[in-house]
């Protein structure tokens, strides 16, 4: 086996994008992310690829966009603000079915906010974000392993559904320096049939469509079925001391490994308690959501956002479980000691044998 | 087992690689560990930190609120972590930059002369190693050696006489603590 390596997140998942295929980077600094691009400039020229510092994060979008439609992997990653920026162009980008990759290290909001750690952006990334009925595949890592994961495979899912995939991380995950196993450099495949300049036949690639035949109709019909394909075929997440819990936590991201060590220290306590850690937000696992929401006492959703991802957690959950909330807002992080705190005096109130 | 270690002092002391090299020293230990810099408007001369946590198991946060352990290399720093100390806590201050070495009556308590070493060997760059080795000396969470094979994964591009220097300035703070 490979050694780990010290990786900070960042730089581990800009790696593994360049191992994944990655060869274009388009993409405008702003922390905390900028080790990103920092990388991507220093290293894209050593593997033949294509580092450019653009004028906005418009304009690194509408790159990425221009890139990816010749059939080419490319990326950009940003922080909240600026992924707000770039959602015209993601609009774009799925209503032209181009397979894109795009890193948010979410950031406190609204507004400018601040640079530290946050949830927030939750809900712009899982209900499309921009205008017109779209959906990007979002990830969320938990660690620096997981991040590289997810940067590597991301351009073979993208590409393999023709639509973008966003891969939602935080602050923490973008600074945090882990143990981590890079994967092997995967093979450069030829620009697909359908790109510009590819194929027999002229390939056009848009997301205008005029005409009065209504062909817009036909062709949200077309992402709809693509989108109900893409629900049925990735379906991640991970179950965390779920068997005999009595009572669930719902989290991802940072937080769900912060719920991870405050379940353990729980459970030394005699609460009878696991964790549901959605990895895929988009497409969202409603339904082993459910199937783990079913004859629990309560349902904890932890994130550092307000009511973002507890909406996903009522869908899937359907009445099945009383649902509480812990969140932390305005760009900063959970220690462990809340979480426990907040649960076990919930649990009390309700006149539970387990806490005294 | 699980150490939570901050590293605090001015940005250009070095603060941030020594972090990172205690991490990789720990990792190559096979424990688990976290590196977390403070981030954002850092800069030579400013406040600088970072969050070393080293474990037995995945570590849950690597954002510290009450340290075990504080490597402290200037005044500021001193001021800013002594209320934060965890009880009983451990903490070496660098007795160079720091007069009133006065803590908390539960603190453990460690000084290290660290710039002046750092200059005798030749240069105050090093103080960074000087305040490891005396961390090294003080907790016995990492080994000395550990360290020193690990200066060569951390520092890939330095030349021989580099890593020599930093090796004298760990082992010089391992055997000068007070």
């Amino acid at each position: 086996m490979k050694d780990k390596i010290l990786m900070k997140g960042n730089e581990a998942l800009a790696e593994a994008a360049i191992r994944g295929g990655c060869r274009y980077y388009f993409g405008y600094p702003i922390t905390p992310q900028n080790e990103v691009p920092a990388y991507m400039s220093k290293r894209l020229p050593e593997v033949g690829g294509v580092f450019i510092q653009a004028e906005s994060e418009t304009a690194s979008i509408n790159m990425v966009y221009g890139a990816c439609a010749s059939g080419a992997r490319a990326m950009t990653s940003s922080s909240s603000p600026g992924i707000s920026l770039m959602q015209e162009g993601i609009s774009y980008i799925a209503g032209s079915e181009v397979p894109a990759v795009i890193i948010n290290v979410m950031r406190g909001g609204p507004g400018l906010g601040n640079i530290s750690p946050s949830q927030a952006d939750y809900l712009q990334s899982v209900k499309g974000g921009g205008h017109g009925d779209y959906n990007v595949i979002i990830f969320a890592p938990s660690t620096v392993q997981e991040l590289a994961d997810y940067a590597y495979d991301s351009f073979d899912v993208a590409f393999k559904y023709r639509n973008p995939v966003m891969i939602l991380a935080d602050g923490v995950l973008g600074q945090i320096s882990e143990g981590v196993i890079l994967p092997e450099f995967k093979e450069i495949k030829d620009a697909p049939e359908w790109a510009l300049g590819k194929g027999k036949e002229r390939n056009i690639i848009r997301s205008l469509f005029l005409n009065p035949e209504d062909r817009l109709t036909t062709h949200n019909i077309h992402l709809q079925e693509k989108y109900r394909r893409i629900e049925k075929e990735i379906q991640y997440f991970e179950e965390y001391k779920c068997e005999d819990a009595e009572y669930l936590i719902v989290a991802y991201g940072t937080t769900s490994r912060i719920c991870k060590s405050a379940i353990d220290n729980m459970r030394n306590n005699g609460i009878k308690i696991g964790l549901f850690r959605p990895i895929s937000l988009w497409p969202f696992p409603y339904a082993k959501l459910k199937e783990n929401a079913a004859s629990k006492e309560t349902l904890f959703v932890v994130e550092m956002a307000y009511n973002q991802l507890e909406q996903d957690v009522r869908i899937g959950v359907e009445g099945a479980a009383p649902i509480e909330r812990l969140n932390k807002l305005g760009g900063s992080v959970f220690n462990e000691e809340e979480i426990i705190d907040f649960i076990s005096n919930s649990i009390t109130l309700k006149g539970n044998k387990y806490v005294g | 087992m699980l150490n939570k270690i901050v590293l605090a002092g001015f940005g250009g002391q070095g603060i941030i690689v020594a972090g990172k090299l205690l991490a990789i020293s720990a990792m190559n230990e096979k424990k688990e560990t976290t590196h977390y810099p403070s981030y954002g408007a850092e800069m030579r001369g400013g406040t600088c930190s970072c969050s070393v946590v080293v474990g037995d198991n995945l570590i849950a946060s690597p954002i510290i609120k009450n340290p075990d352990i504080a490597l402290i290399f200037n005044k500021p720093s001193k001021e800013k972590y002594e209320p934060l100390m965890r009880h009983g806590g451990i903490m070496i201050l660098n007795k160079s930059l720091i007069e009133d070495t006065n803590l908390r009556g539960d603190i453990k308590k460690y000084l290290i002369k660290a710039s002046e070493i750092a200059e005798q060997l030749g240069s105050v760059k090093s103080t960074n190693m000087v305040m490891l080795g005396a961390f090294v000396k003080a907790t016995s969470i990492i080994k000395l050696d550990a360290i020193i094979n690990s200066l060569t994964i951390a520092f890939p591009n330095a030349k021989e006489k580099a890593i020599e220097l930093n090796i004298r300035a760990l082992e010089a703070g391992y055997n000068n603590l007070e």
